[in-house]
């Protein structure tokens, strides 16, 4: 058996960049997610990496710019009011056809909000955040062991399509302590010959830019960079199954959501009652087929989620809305009950549905 | 096949946090599943501060304890608030030198354990929340004395390995407690 040990989701993050190969990170901090900054600066010394504390979120995704353009594996991590100070540096990101590893632990919102998980970045993670045509590769960890596990993964998707991967958590997933192995991962190394590395005269230099003033290149620029992300929708969508088999009703859930509802549906397993789940792992690219799939076989889903009702838009679009979804949700920091989660079940095998 | 839901609560500083480390680190040890979950924030800092830890024989779905098996209660706010959530033939561990009331509930078991005081007379004031989990080990069958100090060595730093045998001294101090 792999030797486990005890870590936050935190931590676990932060160990799973270091064993993917990261060795530059930047960040500030904010509760919940200030145990990767700490991790990092107690590690990074001592195995040749740079641990810098920014002056702000602004300035580490800056950074983070900088060191993606010469080819390094490099990381940042924040919480939500902290991400939307990243965001311009997203785009910009995005725009340059950079990898990187973006860490969002998120907290109740808007503003300042609270300090308790939440999962309302969902459409600022999903649908852009900072402006223009673009998509983040998002990763939804529900364990301490997916905390790790994403993270190497999120690390090779950015260097395999150039792009940012984003671990989109929760403070509950952050601040939890679970079992977690770091054996068997396997480090994918990519070649980057578009890496600002110093030509030494022996090649033409490469630009780094998201700047182009020519309408007609940009527009073929942004159709090839959709192509990639056609590809990604094609190939790299990833979500669990949980007790689908027979299932009259489904949970689509993420993160702490979808803990909270693996209690509910056996609650409900237990009162004869046939329910299951999807839990998307990729939030983008979001696990259309297999929802498409169950709208033929359910007769209702349930969107579970800490936000007043994001992600159901998804659902309702990956489902056609052949099926009724229903909302079960909390938020401010505050979590669904899996007795919350049940009655909805409820609701959605009884009641009124047209 | 059974499923422990402890939740242990008191004020930031007395080792809430630690106490469910060791337990959690246990149920590792045994191989059972286990999440532990601190509530934080400001109320590290001297506020109530609580602890939820999972030991099951199946994967742990949510890991919040809202509904606790074993309710660890180290202060009186937090008695309040919690002694109603705990099922039915549940637990409860009391340190009585700091909450001077007694139960309402009539279908659970109640234990009120001066652990404070005692921590304090033994010359380890700060080890009552050690002295209450010695006293889970043994009135709760899921957990038992097993493992113990394996545990322990897990969760005491290797630089303070001198608080080792306090922290088991008082950990015995509250499994032979009557």
């Amino acid at each position: 058996m792999a030797e486990k040990v005890l870590m936050k989701g935190n931590e676990a993050i932060a160990e799973a960049a270091i064993a993917a190969g990261c060795r530059h990170y930047y960040g500030y901090p904010i509760t919940p997610q200030t145990e990767i900054a700490a991790y990092m600066a107690k590690r990074m010394p001592k195995i040749g990496g740079v641990f810098l504390q920014a002056e702000s979120e602004i300035a580490a995704i800056n950074m983070v710019y900088g060191t993606a353009s010469a080819g390094y594996r490099v990381m940042t991590s924040s919480s939500s009011p902290g991400i939307s100070l990243k965001s311009e540096g997203l785009s910009y990101i995005a725009g340059s056809d950079l990898p990187s590893l973006v860490v969002n632990v998120q907290r109740g919102g808007p503003g300042l909000g609270s300090i308790q998980p939440g999962q309302s970045d969902y459409f600022q993670a999903t649908k852009g955040g900072g402006h223009g045509d673009y998509h983040m590769i998002v990763l939804a960890p529900a364990s301490v062991q997916e905390m790790a596990s994403l993270t190497v993964k999120g690390f090779d998707l950015a260097d395999k399509y150039r792009m940012t991967s984003m671990i989109l958590a929760d403070g509950t997933m952050g601040q939890m302590m679970e079992p977690v192995s770091f054996e068997h991962i396997e480090v994918k190394t990519y070649d980057k010959p578009w890496a600002l590395t110093g030509t030494r005269g022996k090649r033409k230099h490469n630009i780094i830019t998201s700047l182009s003033l020519v309408p007609k290149e940009l527009e073929e620029w942004n159709f090839s960079r959709y192509e990639r992300y056609r590809l990604i929708e094609e190939n790299e969508v990833m979500y669990e199954e949980f007790m689908m088999e027979d299932a009259e009703v489904c949970i689509v859930a993420f993160g702490i959501s979808a803990r909270v509802s693996q209690n509910a549906i056996r609650m409900a397993r237990a009162k004869g009652i046939r329910a299951g789940m999807i839990r998307p792992i990729t939030l983008w690219p979001f696990p259309k087929a297999p929802l498409a799939k169950a709208a033929d076989k359910v007769r209702a889903f349930i969107s579970v989620e800490l936000s007043m009702g994001q992600m159901i838009e998804d659902v309702e679009l990956a489902t056609r809305c052949k099926r009724p979804v229903l909302l079960c949700n909390r938020v401010g920091g505050m979590i669904p009950s899996p007795e919350s989660v049940l009655a909805k079940i409820e609701e959605a095998m009884g009641g009124d549905r047209t | 096949m059974s499923t422990t839901q402890i939740l242990i609560a008191g004020f930031g500083g007395q080792g809430v946090l630690f106490a469910g480390k060791f337990l959690a680190y246990k149920g590792m040890l045994e191989e059972k599943q286990i999440s532990w979950l601190p509530s934080y924030g400001p109320e590290m800092r001297g506020g109530t501060a609580n602890c939820s830890v999972i030991v099951s024989d199946t994967p742990v779905g949510s890991p919040i304890v809202t509904e606790p098996d074993v309710l660890v209660a180290m202060n009186l706010p937090s008695f309040d608030k919690y002694e109603n959530d705990t099922v039915k033939g549940g637990l409860i561990l009391v340190d009585s030198s700091l909450i001077e009331r007694k139960a309402v509930r009539e279908d659970v078991s109640v234990f009120y354990i001066p652990a404070t005081r005692m921590a304090q007379e033994a010359g380890f004031p700060t080890l009552a929340n050690m002295i209450l989990v010695g006293k889970l080990l043994r009135e709760c069958p899921e957990m038992g004395y097993e493992n113990t100090e394996a545990a322990l060595k897990k969760v005491v730093s290797a630089k303070h390995m001198d608080l080792f045998d306090l922290n088991l001294k008082a950990i015995d101090m509250g499994y032979r407690f009557a």
